[in-house]
């Protein structure tokens, strides 16, 4: 704490870097701290009635969810990972960045195509039936998608690969050496799985998992079309149909607390365990080559999931689209809906790679206790489900614009309504808010590469802070930067819950007809609007599995 | 340039730093002439490069002032900004931007001047320096000592009075670097910048440095030059960090050491009685196949080309005496006479 005193700047280059940090740290900090007040000034008896009603099935339901989702995406993750780094077979290295394809796919789009896909009377349960020698779902039918199974195994298969990616990682830089050294102390390959290279990568399962059960919090689609009551549903609802803010602030509340338990459980799982990487350089992982009969075996386990949370889903899409398409062309409000999405998009991939560069600059211009805070504050807004965030960016605007809107009554005698509510700066703040971290860390990562005495050579030759972020900083990271607003771009295009909340009146997105034409029952221009974007999440899954192979 | 340029002197007056719990500076004071080469010496981790991060600026300092010409440059009362201290700086690595040629590179610093005088400057220190044949590549295509020369004339570009540069040497090639450091001084000396350079090595601190510097945990143990620090050491850390003594410990008596090897004369600040240990290098001693002042057995001999080094068990000592010399013992010669030349023994208290 000390250094931190000591660090402040005495009027030194980088204290307006250190403000702005601030500042976005305190943006990022207000709906969290709205949310607690409101949650707070909300009436006692409101958590008792809370507490009998809404909270003990969607706790209960919440808790199922996250329990059947992580242990899913446990095992799918780890055992694809395992299966493409420690087996040859022909088509491992399609299944390497295959694997990564159902990223593409968001949670309510998984839903909703499955919905169709398994209905009762759809051709696949038809197919089922004629295989089995029925010939009507009065006789015969497969257990209904709409359950909570259905849910969990719907969210494990796309969210799998939260878990495949660090875990892959983790088997190729941290095991080789380790692995071979087991063999030679006598142990059996298999045994090598269970008692080296799995418990050597627990830290980075559990990474990977947390993610994944952040992203079922996050979810409100997925859940709502299968009918599973979660906090996260219940917040919605409790907003959208009851307008009752201080009941979906408390329900906001009950969630981070479950978001606060699962950081705690990753801590946990992770235990002590802080690999660091080896000062030499780890060789690759050298995999097992395996009969032509046990490859096939061995691809066709790696192809399933792909199928299950991608191909099945992307099929389905393409071929609903392509009918829609056939039969009535794009009409125009989808090219209205396509608009709204990029320009909210853009304009929040724009603000938050801005935010991002002022974080992570400034912790690098002033390196110590003060930065670090600042950046962990900033980037809180991650780990909060979209509900909760969107609920705490309308307390905070809506007190705003309620301000806004008396003084201007006052003193020129004009209403100014819901001034920022009604524009769409509410839906972009969100959008800052909950996706900063991904554009600061990625910024982060990017500087890290570029060594500080760079920076000192700049400055020693003239430059100033902000001079030398410009003509050093700027064309190095370049490709860091273009990345990170890559990802926020694409996450502002899936993101569903805050956009539900937030958006203008009459604004539609892809994400929110999509939802609406789902939540109704009816499966107009939905495909192609779904269809839009997972072609659009497909664009970080290109840049993920060319990381990836950058590391070989 | 001002036209005092000639005049300035960097003062450190009482600079401490400290990163967390580690203290990096302690207590430094410093003067240093226009015109001078000072080496700072060191271990890794002694503050050399703290101490030259904080004369740059680009790090502040916690305690203490530093002036430059009589002005503040760091410390409670005022802050330049490194930008603003016409100080050069060579980085260890180097820190050529790779996104620049090596002729945007030593541009970089010219910034200020107008584009026809930055043009010209650059290729006034392109000439100097010898490196017109590399002005259009990229860092990552020159060789290691073709790197350290772009480096400096980056740094010497916009003419500034003193000179930073941490371990430039460091990264070269063993053959490469006499030569390099060689070159580089004396194109120093002769533009007649002031300049502070930090090594770990110390043949290279003592041949490079009008004056030496060595620091030890953030404070300097002795400066002076290099012959004060090699000949007159002030402790047995300073003795030890210039040359690998033999230590045999004694006991003060009468303006003498008494050992198991006989009496040395040196004065010491202490009581009669005091244990004491003397130093003596192991070119001090001649190796004789007569008897000697003293003698003892060859153990083992490590031929390193010039001189051989003999370990020499001798009555009354634990450890083997490492003796260097140029005279060539034939093999099988066992016993050997052994006698300690003038001026080359050290006496300090024991610790």
């Amino acid at each position: 704490m000390i250094s931190a005193v000591r660090s402040w700047p005495k009027g030194r280059a980088g204290a307006r870097w250190l403000l702005g940090a601030g500042a976005v740290a305190c943006l990022v900090m207000l709906p969290i701290a709205a949310l607690f007040l409101q949650a707070i000034q909300g009436s006692a008896g409101l958590w008792s009635h809370l507490a009998s009603t809404v909270l003990p099935t969607a706790l209960v339901d919440t808790a199922i969810l996250l329990g059947g989702v992580g242990l899913i995406t446990a095992v799918l993750g780890t055992s694809t990972a395992w299966l493409v780094t420690a087996y040859a077979f022909p088509g491992r290295r399609v299944l390497e960045w295959a694997l990564l394809l159902p990223l593409a796919v968001p949670t309510y789009i998984i839903a909703y195509a499955y919905l169709d896909i398994l209905h009762p009377i759809g051709s696949m349960q038809g197919a089922v039936r004629w295989l089995l020698g029925y010939s009507s779902p009065r006789e015969f039918r497969l257990p209904d998608v709409r359950s909570m199974t259905g849910c969990i195994l719907l969210l494990g298969f796309v969210l799998y690969p939260y878990v495949y990616i660090p875990t892959r990682a983790m088997f190729l830089t941290q095991s080789a050496n380790l692995i071979d050294a087991s063999r030679t102390l006598g142990i059996s390959r298999r045994a090598v799985f269970w008692h080296v290279a799995l418990p050597l990568a627990r830290p980075a399962v559990a990474v990977g998992v947390s993610l994944a059960l952040m992203e079922t919090l996050n979810d409100v689609g997925a859940s709502e079309f299968l009918g599973v009551r979660t906090l996260t549903v219940s917040i919605y609802t409790t907003w959208i149909t009851r307008t009752d803010l201080p009941g979906a602030s408390q329900i906001a509340l009950s969630l981070l607390m479950v978001v606060v338990a699962l950081v705690a459980f990753e801590k946990w799982a992770r235990g002590k365990q802080r690999y660091s990487t080896g000062a030499q350089r780890s060789r690759a992982f050298e995999p097992r080559r395996v009969s032509t009969a046990k490859g096939l075996a061995l691809f066709s386990a790696g192809l399933l999931p792909i199928l299950i949370g991608f191909g099945a889903p992307a099929i389905y899409l393409v071929n609903e689209a392509w009918k829609r398409i056939e039969f009535a062309g794009l009409s125009s409000r989808f090219l209205s809906e396509a608009f709204n999405t990029i320009v909210l998009a853009s304009a929040a991939t724009i603000i938050t790679v801005l935010f991002g560069l002022l974080v992570a600059y400034a912790s690098r211009l002033r390196p110590g206790a003060a930065t670090a805070w600042l950046q962990r504050l900033s980037t809180l807004g991650y780990a909060a489900p979209g509900t909760v965030v969107a609920i705490g960016v309308l307390i905070v605007l809506a007190t705003v614009d309620g301000f806004i809107d008396r003084t201007a009554a006052a003193w020129f005698g004009v209403s100014t309504g819901l001034l920022f509510i009604g524009s769409g700066a509410a839906l972009l703040y969100a959008y800052s808010v909950r996706f900063l971290a991904i554009s600061a860390g990625g910024i982060d990562a990017g500087l890290a590469r570029i060594p500080v005495s760079f920076d000192h050579a700049s400055r020693v030759l003239g430059q100033s802070a902000a001079g030398t972020f410009r003509h050093v900083h700027l064309p190095l990271s370049k490709a860091a930067i273009t990345a990170a607003g890559l990802l926020v771009f694409v996450d502002c295009v899936k993101e569903l819950p805050a956009t539900l909340l937030l958006r203008p009146l009459n604004v539609e997105t892809f994400a929110t007809h999509l939802y609406g034409e789902a939540a109704r029952g009816t499966y107009e221009e939905a495909s192609i609007a779904a269809l839009a974007i997972v072609v659009i999440g497909i664009l970080p899954v290109i840049l993920l599995s060319r990381m990836g192979q950058a590391r070989h | 340039m001002t036209p005092n340029a000639k005049d300035r002197t960097l003062e450190l007056h009482n600079v401490s730093r400290s990163f967390g719990a580690t203290v990096a500076l302690d207590d430094v004071s410093l003067t240093i002439a226009s015109g001078e080469i000072i080496c700072l010496v060191g271990q890794s981790g002694c503050g050399k490069s703290t101490l030259l991060r904080m004369i740059a600026g680009v790090d502040t300092v916690d305690g203490g002032r530093i002036l430059l010409n009589d002005q503040e440059i760091s410390g409670p009362a005022h802050f330049v900004e490194p930008e603003d201290r016409k100080i050069g700086f060579v980085f260890q690595d180097y820190a050529l931007f790779p996104h620049l040629t090596v002729e945007q590179n030593i541009q970089f610093g010219l910034k200020r001047r107008s584009k026809q005088e930055a043009a010209a400057r650059t290729a006034d220190v392109i000439a100097h320096i010898g490196i017109a044949h590399l002005k259009g590549r990229y860092p990552h295509m020159l060789s290691g000592g073709e790197q350290q020369r772009v480096a400096l004339a980056r740094a010497l570009a916009p003419q500034p009075d003193i000179l930073l540069m941490d371990e430039p040497f460091s990264n070269l090639d063993r053959g490469l670097r006499e030569k390099v450091r060689d070159e580089t001084l004396s194109l120093l000396r002769g533009l007649g910048t002031t300049v502070i350079m930090v090594t770990h090595d110390p043949e290279e601190a003592l041949s490079a440095g009008d004056r030496v510097v060595l620091m030890k945990a953030g404070k300097i143990v002795q400066a002076g030059s290099g012959y004060d620090l090699h000949d007159r050491p002030v402790s047995p850390y300073a003795a030890e960090f210039f040359c690998a003594f033999n230590r045999i410990s004694g006991v003060y008596r009468n303006g003498h050491v008494e050992t198991a090897i006989g009496r040395f004369a040196q004065v010491l600040d202490a009581r009669d009685g005091t244990p004491s240990m003397l130093y003596i290098r192991p070119q001090g001693i001649t190796v004789s196949r007569g008897p000697g002042d003293f003698s003892g057995e060859v153990k083992n001999r490590t031929f390193l080309g010039e001189v051989e080094q003999l370990a020499i068990a001798v009555k009354g000592l634990e450890q083997p005496l490492q003796v260097r010399t140029m005279h060539r013992l034939p093999s099988g010669i066992e016993t050997v006479g052994l006698t300690v030349l003038p001026d080359s023994w050290l006496v300090f208290p024991a610790a």
